[in-house]
Formats: structure tokens, C-alpha cells, sequence
């Protein structure tokens, strides 16, 4: 490959400078404050801060609710992580099939993406709200206990689809794109061989996606990690209990309502580290087994 | 620029400096989290005030919820650029008042200005809440409220209830609910809002029973909870077994359970006074009752208020503290808290106002607005009944939603959830003390 040079020793510099700067205000200076107060012991105003050391970390790591929350997080990233590219590939499959009102259907497919995380909770919430919600009534019907304020597992339910039906749309789009890129001939040889549709769409079409599915499980996982505060806040507010206080949300609740600092930020840079070895292993070992073609 | 248009510009620019009045006056910055109709008084409030005099000019700027206008007013002192008024909502008082240095005492700026403070005009149990064991008031209380009883006329009826006689004590209440079920007047006979601050911070004041050791925290934040006391554990028990069979119908921490009410799903709702306008907005059929009392206990004593009270950031200079002691004066003028009690549905906070909406009819035009002033002043606070004051009160409220969660989900027992709700906030009390 050649390499770029420019006329200038200054120039590159002076293009990326604004990137530069944009990730030095609004990351790396951020992350450095929350290292600092992780150490720190200080009251909501800043009138008295004192040195602490490691002493928040050992509490929040201690503490039976964090390790709940653990296991929310991990529940909730892995149940809306394969729902919404599960329903999607599905519907990417079945999309391409269609011979008639194809782009319609992938238009309509793609709108709820631009739906705001926060209204996205609320529609669901109306949606089935025990009292008035129109879906919440049919499942009573059918004799299901509906009462997601008191049981934590269907506000789990209800979390998880919620921020599963937003995140569905943009999968879609990846998948149809993955799709249209997998050469015709290839199934029509196999379809040839004897192959049924089930089979040429798992010794053909899923590894042949490997690349787009590797992908999105990189996205929807940050996404359900760290892009869903919007719809807990607005649904379920963590509850009942601690059911769906997920660690995003948690640092929220200790640092903004509880205005514990300290805490607060420990359990930002426990994030940050958990973030980082998520990425660094998804990329060294995953991807190794991904085939691209 | 030619030459000719920079001169008109710099003429036009000198002439609105001239014209502008704003340069000899000293502005106040008012930072609050009124919406709705609530947010037209303050807006009203504050131009009425700069209004009458030509000295300050008070700027209301709307900071969003309760909890994001603290947020914000905490940020903006951080950085040095803290607003003169912050509106704090009840729970955010012991964040406040641990603040020392960050606040001025209310009753410090408006003796700074050469005002008198006289804490008799002053509705006692108001006061008594926004103020030092020593009786310096701290901050201003601007829109308080106190929970009471609403039920639905209409539904009483049907059950065969009596329409004009609302349930005086809780177990006339658990009663009076198993009825509206069990004739099938309603799907539910009782809800209530803010389980944290009617059940148990306004119950124990309203019963006179201790909710934390020190006098509530008052006395001393290094507080030690109580309300895992028999009188607790019995009245949360009962509410459990209402939930089983859906006579009690939770509808949320804070005041979600309205909506239950209004669409007619509960006879009954204990809630904020300061509910009252969407109730009658609704068309409902409705009555207003005292919040009930328990037989065990030693009330009805008298409840304590929620809403939010004005604090004054520190650091400022003698003219802003002088504009906003005028701009407090202001705000206790009869006519002004008559306007804010009659229109927002919250209390007065003085007592001229308190009888000069009484003389005027007000009253007896709109039963039931009374109620919660009369419940709060009823008789003098005593040491379990002047308020909670926790440093860590949101934080605590949180633990012990999340218990009663469990509880109404029937996961444990009242025992189990107030237990652990003791345990969890003991730790958490110590944490936030630094012990």
C-alpha cells in the first residue's frame, strides 16, 4: 500500500485537530474526572473532599446490589442482544424472499430507529400499563397476572422488548445489506445439489453473514449496555426493587439522586475497564473465527 | 461596513444603553422546577414583584424536575456560578442544610437587610420543618403540601357507603376498601401515591410515633431508624394482605397512583393536597377527607409538609441579599400567598393569608382545601412529629420502595421489608454521616 504524504508536517495535525478536540473535551477530560473522584470522598457541594484511596472501589464491589447488578446487565445485554438480531435476521430472510413491495416493506421496517430511546419507553409503557395499557388488557385475558410495577421479571419483559423492537430496525438494515451481498449463484448451485431452504441457509447464508452478524453483536452489545438508559429511566426506573437497575443506570442513581460521588464514579471506571476488556475480547478472539469472505 | 452604517450602529447601540433601565438594577436569579400551571404563578409572582419597585428584578429560570433543579444548582456551585434562589424539593432539605457555607439562612439574609423576622405570622408546622433545632429558619417555603384523603362519590354509593363520612382511622379505611371489592363497586377499593412519604414519614408524625432515633434526625443527623416497630409492621401487613387480592392496588414510588384513581379503578387514594387540581379538573365526583389515623398509635398529632422551599446560595454580594429579603417580604404579603394558596392549591405560609382566604368564603365555596392546613396546624409539632431530616433522604426512600416493592410482590413479609429496610438505611445513614 502506499503511504499518504502531505506537502506539510503540520497539516495532518491541523486536520484532525478538531476530532482531537472533541475527544479530549468530551472523553478523555470526563475520564480523568471520574478516575479523580473514584478516589475521593466528597460531599454533594465539594466543601470537604478527602483523599480515600481504593476505598470506594471496595465497597462497591462488596455490595450485594452491585452484583445484582451485574446480573441484570448481563440478563437484560444478552436477552435484547440476540432478541433484536434474532427477529431481525428473521425478518431480513423473510423480507428478501418477497417479489412484490419489497422497498415498502424495508421502509416501514426501518422507522421505529428514529424513534427516541426515551419515547420508545413510553410507548411501551402505555402500551401495557396494567390499568389502561391496550396490550396489558388481552394478557389478562389470557390470564396472565400482568403487573409489571410489583414483578420484577415481566418489567424485565417489558425492558427487553422495548429496547429490542428499537434496535430490530437498525439490524435489519444491516442483515438486508449482508443478504444482497451473498452471490446468487452460490444458492442457486446448492438449491441445484438438492439442498432445502433450511439447509442452504445455514451451510451457506449464515456463515456467508458471519461478518455483518460479528458486527452487530459488537453494536447491539454497547447498545444494550450503555444506550437503554433512556428506556429504563422512562419504564421501569430500575424497580421494582433493584429488577432492572442495570449498571449504567445505577451509576446514575447513586451519583444524581443519591448524589454519592464517590461511589458514583468508582462504578463508572469499573465500566470503563469492563468496556474496554469487552472490546479488546470481542475483537482478538471473535473475530478470528469470523469468515470474511 | 461602510463608514455610515457603523456610525448609525454605534449611535442605535449607545441610545439602547441609555434607554435601558435594567443597568441600574440588581438581578436575582431564581432557579425552580414548576411546570404547568404552577410555573404561570411563579412567573406571575416574580413580574408582579419587579413590578412593584425599580431596585431588583427577579429572573425565574425553570431548571426541570425536582431532583434536576438540586442537580443543577449543586453543578452551578461547583463551578462557581451558583443562582441567588434554589428551589429544593422537602426531601433535598438535609442535603441543604448540611451545606453550611454553600447556604444562607433565610432568617440571616432578611435580618441582614435590616428586616424583622417574626416567626409567629409563620404557619408553625411549616416552619418548624425548614428550620434549625434552635429555631433559625433556613430557607423559604415556597409551595407546601400535605397529604390527604380523596374518594370517589360515586363509588362509595354504590357500595353502600356512606357518601358524607370518609373513613377517619386506617382500619376503617382497610374496611371501608374490602367493601368497594367485595360489591364490586370498583376493582379496588384503596391506592395511594408516595407510599415513602404518606406511609411512613407522614404516618409517623400524624400517629406521633418515632420514625428515627434524635428526634427524626433533627437533633442530630447520626439517626438510627425505627420504623420496624410493631405499629409499623402491623399497618404494613394489613396493606400486604389488601394487595393480595387487589383491594390495595400499588401504583408507583412517587404519584402514579392518581391516574388509578381518576380512572375510577379505586374508590379510594390518600395523596398530596397539591393533587387536588387535576382531581378537580377531571369532573370526578369527589370527597375530601383527613388522612386517617391509626387506633394504636397516639394522633392524630399533626402531618408534615412536602413541596419545596427557597434556599439562598452563599458567597453573594450585600445589594443581591437585600433584593432577595425584599423579594421574600414580598412573597409573605397577604395578598400574594392568598393568590398562590387560592390558585396553586398549595398552603399558605403565613397566617394573615391563612385567614384571609378563610374571612373571603374560599372555604366554604371549596370544601376539603382547608384540610391539610388544618391538619398541619391542628397542634403544636412534637419531637416525632416536626419532620424527618435525614442527610440522605431520597437515598433512603429509594431502599425502602425497593423493600415494599418486594413486599406487595409478595416475596417477603412487612417484618422482612421493614427489617431490611432498617438495616440497608442504617448502613447508608452511617455512610453518608462518614462514620
Amino acid at each position: 500500500m502506499n503511504r499518504a504524504t502531505f506537502p506539510h508536517k503540520y497539516l495532518p495535525w491541523l486536520l484532525i485537530a478538531p476530532q482531537l478536540a472533541i475527544s479530549l473535551v468530551f472523553f478523555y477530560w470526563p475520564a480523568l474526572q471520574a478516575l479523580r473522584q473514584s478516589l475521593l470522598r466528597e460531599d454533594a457541594f465539594g466543601l470537604k473532599t478527602q483523599f480515600v484511596g481504593l476505598t470506594n472501589f471496595a465497597r462497591v464491589l462488596s455490595d450485594p446490589a452491585y452484583v445484582n447488578s451485574i446480573k441484570v446487565t448481563t440478563l437484560f445485554s444478552a436477552l435484547t442482544a440476540g432478541l433484536s438480531m434474532g427477529i431481525a435476521l428473521l425478518l431480513a430472510v423473510q423480507a428478501e424472499k418477497l417479489v412484490r413491495g419489497k422497498g415498502l416493506y424495508r421502509v416501514l421496517m426501518i422507522w421505529p430507529y428514529a424513534v427516541a430511546p426515551a419515547i420508545a419507553g413510553m410507548l411501551w409503557l402505555f402500551m401495557f400499563n396494567p390499568s389502561f395499557g391496550t396490550l396489558a388488557l388481552p394478557l389478562r385475558w389470557m390470564g396472565v397476572q400482568w403487573d409489571p410495577l410489583l414483578k420484577g421479571n415481566q418489567a424485565m419483559a417489558l425492558v427487553v422488548a422495548a429496547a429490542s423492537w428499537k434496535q430490530i430496525s437498525y439490524n435489519f438494515l444491516f442483515f438486508v445489506a449482508g443478504l444482497q451481498a451473498i452471490p446468487r449463484s452460490l444458492i442457486e448451485a446448492a438449491a441445484i445439489d438438492g439442498a432445502g431452504p433450511a439447509r442452504r441457509f445455514w451451510t451457506i447464508v449464515f456463515p456467508l453473514l458471519a461478518p455483518t452478524t460479528f458486527f452487530l453483536l459488537v453494536v447491539n452489545t454497547v447498545y444494550a449496555l450503555f444506550d437503554t438508559f433512556g428506556i429504563i429511566h422512562a419504564v421501569t426506573g430500575g424497580g421494582p426493587g433493584k429488577s432492572t437497575e442495570t449498571l449504567v443506570y445505577k451509576v446514575y442513581n447513586d451519583g444524581f439522586v443519591n448524589l454519592i460521588l464517590g461511589d458514583s464514579a468508582a462504578q463508572s471506571v469499573v465500566l470503563m475497564v469492563i468496556v474496554i476488556a469487552l472490546t479488546a475480547v470481542q475483537f482478538r478472539y471473535v473475530e478470528r473465527r469470523v469468515h470474511y469472505g | 461596513m461602510t463608514r455610515n452604517h457603523f456610525m448609525t450602529a454605534a449611535v442605535a447601540f449607545a441610545a439602547v444603553q441609555l434607554a435601558s433601565p435594567a443597568a441600574a438594577q440588581t438581578e436575582i436569579s431564581w432557579w425552580h422546577a414548576m411546570t404547568g400551571a404552577n410555573s404561570e404563578v411563579v412567573e406571575k409572582i416574580a413580574s408582579d414583584f419587579n413590578a412593584s419597585q425599580s431596585d431588583y428584578k427577579v429572573m425565574p429560570v425553570f431548571k426541570g424536575t425536582y431532583p434536576e433543579t438540586l442537580n443543577a444548582g449543586i453543578a452551578a456551585f461547583r463551578a462557581g456560578q451558583s443562582p441567588d434562589i434554589l428551589q429544593v424539593f422537602d426531601v433535598g432539605t438535609g442535603v441543604m442544610m448540611s451545606a453550611e457555607g454553600a447556604v444562607k439562612p433565610v432568617a440571616d439574609v432578611l435580618t441582614g437587610a435590616g428586616m424583622t423576622f417574626d416567626k409567629s405570622q409563620y404557619l408553625p408546622g411549616i416552619v418548624a420543618y425548614y428550620s434549625k433545632p434552635d429555631g433559625t429558619m433556613l430557607s423559604f417555603p415556597y409551595n407546601s403540601s400535605s397529604p390527604i384523603l380523596y374518594y370517589n362519590k360515586d363509588i362509595f354509593e354504590k357500595a353502600g357507603l356512606d357518601v358524607n363520612a370518609p373513613p377517619k382511622t386506617w382500619n376503617e379505611l382497610w374496611d371501608a376498601a374490602k367493601k368497594i371489592k367485595e360489591t364490586g363497586a370498583a376493582p379496588c377499593g384503596y391506592t395511594s401515591t408516595w407510599l415513602t412519604w404518606i406511609h411512613l414519614e407522614n404516618y409517623a408524625a400524624w400517629n406521633d410515633v418515632p420514625y428515627a432515633t434524635n428526634e427524626n434526625g433533627l437533633s442530630d443527623g447520626n439517626a438510627e431508624l425505627q420504623i420496624n416497630a410493631p405499629i409499623y409492621v402491623n399497618h404494613f401487613q394489613a396493606i400486604t394482605d389488601l394487595a393480595k387480592d387487589g383491594t390495595f392496588k400499588y401504583g408507583g414510588r412517587t404519584s402514579e397512583a392518581k391516574q388509578i384513581f381518576l380512572a375510577g379503578e379505586c374508590g379510594i387514594m390518600t395523596e398530596s393536597s397539591g393533587g387536588l387540581g387535576d382531581i378537580v379538573k377531571s369532573g370526578m365526583n369527589y370527597g375530601i377527607g383527613q388522612l386517617p389515623y391509626d387506633s394504636d398509635g397516639n394522633g392524630p398529632q399533626n402531618t408534615i409538609p412536602g413541596g419545596a422551599s427557597l434556599w439562598v446560595m452563599g458567597g453573594k454580594s450585600d445589594e443581591i441579599y437585600k433584593g432577595v429579603a425584599a423579594f421574600f417580604t414580598y412573597l409573605s404579603q397577604t395578598d400574594v400567598q392568598e393568590y398562590l394558596h387560592q390558585t396553586s392549591g398549595y398552603l399558605p405560609v403565613t397566617l394573615a393569608a391563612y385567614e384571609a382566604t378563610k374571612a373571603s368564603g374560599f372555604y366554604d365555596k371549596n370544601p376539603g382545601r382547608e384540610t391539610p392546613i388544618t391538619q398541619m396546624m391542628g397542634k403544636e409539632p412534637t419531637a416525632n412529629s416536626k419532620g424527618v431530616r435525614l442527610i440522605n433522604l431520597p437515598q433512603i426512600r429509594d431502599i425502602e420502595n425497593e423493600e415494599f416493592e418486594k413486599m406487595l410482590a409478595g416475596e417477603q413479609t412487612a417484618q422482612q421489608a421493614l427489617d431490611n429496610a432498617v438495616e440497608r438505611g442504617n448502613a447508608a445513614i452511617k455512610q453518608a454521616m462518614g462514620n
